[in-house]
C-alpha cells in the first residue's frame, strides 16, 4: 500500500519565519497581568485540572506509584464535589499496562513517552520497536522526543522522517511532540522545530521532557502557539499544545490558559487540544479550590502525595 | 520630613547647584551646599523568605512619635504577603530543624553579635520612637542578652525536657520535645525591640520557623532587626518579619491551614476569642504572652521554648530478658 501522500508540501524549514525575542518576552508577561474575578478563576482551575497530564517519570517508578497515581487521578480531592478528574496519566511505556488497568473506565487517558525517552539517542527501528510497544500495551497517547543532536546538525529532513515513521507506528494513538526546548536555544530554533513536528504529523507538539533546565516557559510557549496558529492558518488542522515542566503554581496554570484563549481562542480551550505536563501542579490546584471554598489557606498536608 | 519640605529642598538645591559649580578639592568633590544635602532615608520593606520585598499590595502607612513627626513610609502588608511568607517558612522548616542544635545555637549567637555592632541605630529609632537614651540603652542590650540566653539553650533544652516513662510492658518508652513546625507570632505593640526578640528567639530557638508581625505603632526596630537577621547566617524564611495592622491581619495569622502554632501578645479580648475559634480548624496551638514584662527576668525562660514544641514519645520493644533485672 503506498503512504499517502501529504496533501500540502512540507515549506523549506531553513527559511522559518524568525522570531523576534524582546517582542516575544513582552507580549508574554502582559499574560500575567489580568485580572481574574472569583468565578473565573474557580471555572479556571476546574479546567487547569481537567487539562492536566499527570506525569512519573522516574527511574524509581513501581507499579505501587503508577497506581496511587492513578487513583489520584480519578479522584483528585474526594472533599470536593463536582470537580473533574485530570486528562491523562504519563508514563514510561512498561508501566503503560498498569496504568490502563488502574485507570479501567474512567476516562482518563494513558500516554506513554517513547522514543528512548528523554535523550532521544537511539537508533530509528528501536524508537518505531518502542513506540509501537507503549501502542500495544494500550496507550492512548504517545509522547515522542526529537532528536536535537540531528536537529542542531541542520538535519532537518532527518527529523522530520523520523516523526512521520513515528506517526505512522502511532496508529490511532495522538501523537505529542517534544521539542526539548531547554536544548534549543534559541526562539529561531522553536519555531523552526515546531513547523517540522506540526507538517511531519505530530497532533501535539510539548516543551519540554521536564529532565532540563529551563522547561516550559511562557515566551516559549508562545512562539510555539503562534506557530500552531500559522499552521491552521495556512492548513485549516488544529494542532495541540503541551507545556510541560516547571509548571507548579495555579496561578502561573491560569495565566496559560489567558495565554491559548488569546492567541488561539477558545477553541483550544479543552483537554482535547492544551495539556499541562505537571506532577504538583494538581494539589496546588486543589488548595486553591478548597481556599476558595472555605476562605482559608490551605496546607500540603491535608491533600494526597503525588 | 514632609513632601511639601522635600519639594522645597529639591527646589533651593537646584538653584544653588546653578550658582556654584562643584569644586575639586584634594580630598575630592567639595560642595557648596552640602549643608543642604537632602538626607537618603531608608526604605523600610519587610522580609519575607531571606529577601526584603515591598508588600505586594503597595500600600503604605506612615507610623508617627508622640511629637508627632512621621517616623517613616512603612509597608501596609496584606494577607497576600503573610502567604507568601507561610510559603517560604514552611519550605524553611525542614533544613532549619535539621540542623544540629549546636549550629541553631550559633547562628543565634551570631545574631546577638550582629546586633551589638549596630546598636546604636537600634537606640537611635528607639528614640526616635518616643523613648529616652537611658531606656533605649537599656532595651538595646537586653535585646542583645535575651539573644545569648536561647542561644544556650537550643542544645540544653531538649536534654532537660525529655523524660524515659515507666511503662508497664516490655517497651523502652521515651518522649522528646521536637518543633510544632511554622508559628506566627503578633508581636508586642510595645517594647518593639525587645519583646520582639524575646517571642523571635525561643520559637527559632527550638526549630521552628516564624512570621512575625512587628509593633504597627513602632515598626522601626522590626524592620533593621530584619537586617540584623539577614546578615547572621540565618537561613532564608525561618524568620519572615512583616509590618501592618494587626487589626487586618491576625485573623489570616490564626486561619491559615499550613501554620502549627500562633502566638498573640496583646490584652484584647475580643481578638483573643476570635484567635480561639479560628485555630480549631487545624488544632493549631495557641499561647497568649499578655502579662508578661519583658524588661524583667520573667521575659525569659525555656518554657517559653516549649511553647511551641510537640512532645513526641515512642515505644521501642525491647526483649524481657529474664532474671535479668532491667527495664525501665
Amino acid at each position: 500500500m503506498a503512504i499517502a501522500k501529504p496533501t500540502i508540501m512540507p515549506p523549506d524549514f531553513a527559511r522559518t519565519p524568525h522570531i523576534d525575542q524582546v517582542g516575544v518576552e513582552e507580549r508574554a508577561s502582559r499574560f500575567t497581568k489580568r485580572s481574574i474575578k472569583n468565578e473565573s478563576k474557580e471555572n479556571g482551575l476546574k479546567l487547569v485540572l481537567n487539562m492536566i497530564d499527570l506525569t512519573t517519570l522516574e527511574g524509581i517508578d513501581t507499579d505501587g506509584k503508577v497506581k496511587q497515581l492513578c487513583y489520584k487521578a480519578i479522584h483528585p480531592h474526594d472533599a470536593l464535589p463536582d470537580i473533574p478528574t485530570v486528562a491523562a496519566i504519563c508514563v514510561y511505556p512498561t508501566m503503560v499496562k498498569v496504568a490502563k488497568k488502574a485507570l479501567g473506565d474512567s476516562g482518563v487517558k494513558v500516554a506513554s513517552v517513547a522514543t528512548a525517552f528523554p535523550s532521544g539517542q537511539a537508533p530509528k527501528d528501536i524508537k518505531i520497536r518502542d513506540t509501537k510497544y507503549a501502542v500495544n500495551e494500550g496507550a492512548d497517547e504517545v509522547d515522542m522526543v526529537i532528536s536535537r543532536g540531528k536537529f542542531h546538525a541542520g538535519e532537518y529532513n532527518f527529523v522530520f522522517d523520523e516523526i512521520a515513521a513515528i506517526k505512522e507506528a502511532c496508529g490511532n494513538a495522538r501523537l505529542k511532540v517534544i521539542l526539548e526546548t531547554g536544548e534549543l536555544g534559541t526562539f529561531d530554533k522553536v519555531r523552526r522545530a515546531s513547523d517540522i513536528a506540526m507538517h511531519a504529523g505530530a497532533d501535539f507538539i510539548k516543551t519540554s521532557t521536564g529532565k532540563i533546565q529551563p522547561a516550559a516557559t511562557m515566551p516559549v510557549t508562545l512562539v510555539m502557539l503562534e506557530a500552531i496558529r500559522d499552521f491552521y492558518y495556512k492548513t485549516g488542522k488544529m494542532i495541540g499544545m503541551k507545556p510541560a515542566g516547571g509548571i507548579s503554581k495555579s496561578k502561573l496554570a491560569l495565566h496559560y490558559l489567558v495565554m491559548v484563549k488569546e492567541v488561539l481562542g477558545e477553541d483550544w480551550l479543552t483537554n482535547e487540544w492544551f495539556r499541562f505536563g505537571a506532577s504538583s501542579l494538581a494539589n496546588d490546584v486543589l488548595m486553591q479550590m478548597v481556599k476558595l471554598k472555605t476562605g482559608q489557606y490551605q496546607s500540603a498536608n491535608y491533600f494526597s502525595v503525588d | 520630613m514632609t513632601i511639601c519640605e522635600i519639594c522645597e529642598l529639591k527646589n533651593n538645591y537646584g538653584k544653588n547647584d546653578k550658582k556654584s559649580s562643584l569644586k575639586v578639592s584634594e580630598n575630592g568633590l567639595e560642595n557648596k551646599t552640602s549643608s543642604k544635602r537632602l538626607e537618603v532615608l531608608k526604605t523600610y520593606k519587610i522580609y519575607i523568605g531571606g529577601q526584603f520585598p515591598r508588600t505586594e499590595s503597595g500600600r503604605y502607612y506612615f507610623p508617627t512619635n508622640a511629637a508627632g513627626k512621621k517616623l517613616a513610609n512603612v509597608c501596609l502588608s496584606s494577607r497576600k504577603d503573610f502567604r507568601d511568607a507561610v510559603v517560604k517558612a514552611r519550605g524553611a522548616v525542614s533544613g532549619w530543624s535539621g540542623r544540629s542544635a549546636f549550629n541553631r545555637s550559633q547562628i543565634l549567637y551570631r545574631m546577638a553579635e550582629m546586633l551589638e555592632g549596630r546598636k546604636a541605630q537600634f537606640i537611635e529609632e528607639l528614640i526616635l520612637q518616643d523613648g529616652t537614651k537611658a531606656k533605649a540603652e537599656k532595651e538595646v542590650n537586653l535585646a542583645i542578652d535575651r539573644l545569648i540566653y536561647y542561644a544556650g539553650w537550643c542544645d540544653k533544652f531538649q536534654q532537660l525536657f525529655s523524660a524515659v516513662n515507666p511503662v508497664a510492658t516490655s517497651h523502652f518508652n521515651f518522649s522528646v520535645p521536637e518543633p510544632t513546625g511554622v508559628v506566627s507570632i503578633i508581636a508586642p505593640q510595645g517594647d518593639s525591640l525587645l519583646g520582639l526578640v524575646s517571642v523571635i528567639a525561643p520559637v527559632i530557638a527550638g526549630g521552628n520557623t516564624c512570621i512575625v508581625l512587628a509593633s504597627e505603632t513602632k515598626p522601626l526596630c522590626g524592620v533593621t532587626f530584619a537586617e540584623v537577621l539577614n546578615s547572621s547566617d540565618l537561613p532564608g524564611g525561618v524568620v519572615n518579619i512583616l509590618t501592618g495592622k494587626p487589626s487586618e491581619l491576625t485573623s489570616w495569622f490564626v486561619d491559615h491551614m499550613d501554620v502549627n502554632a500562633t502566638i498573640y501578645c496583646e490584652k484584647d479580648s475580643e481578638t483573643k476569642k476570635m484567635i480561639r475559634e479560628k485555630s480549631a480548624t487545624n488544632l493549631k496551638r495557641i499561647t497568649f504572652y499578655d502579662k508578661i514584662n519583658w524588661t524583667t527576668e520573667e521575659g525569659q525562660s525555656p518554657y517559653f521554648i516549649m511553647d511551641t514544641q510537640e512532645i513526641k514519645t515512642t515505644w521501642h520493644p525491647v526483649e524481657n530478658i529474664a532474671g535479668a533485672g532491667g527495664g525501665y
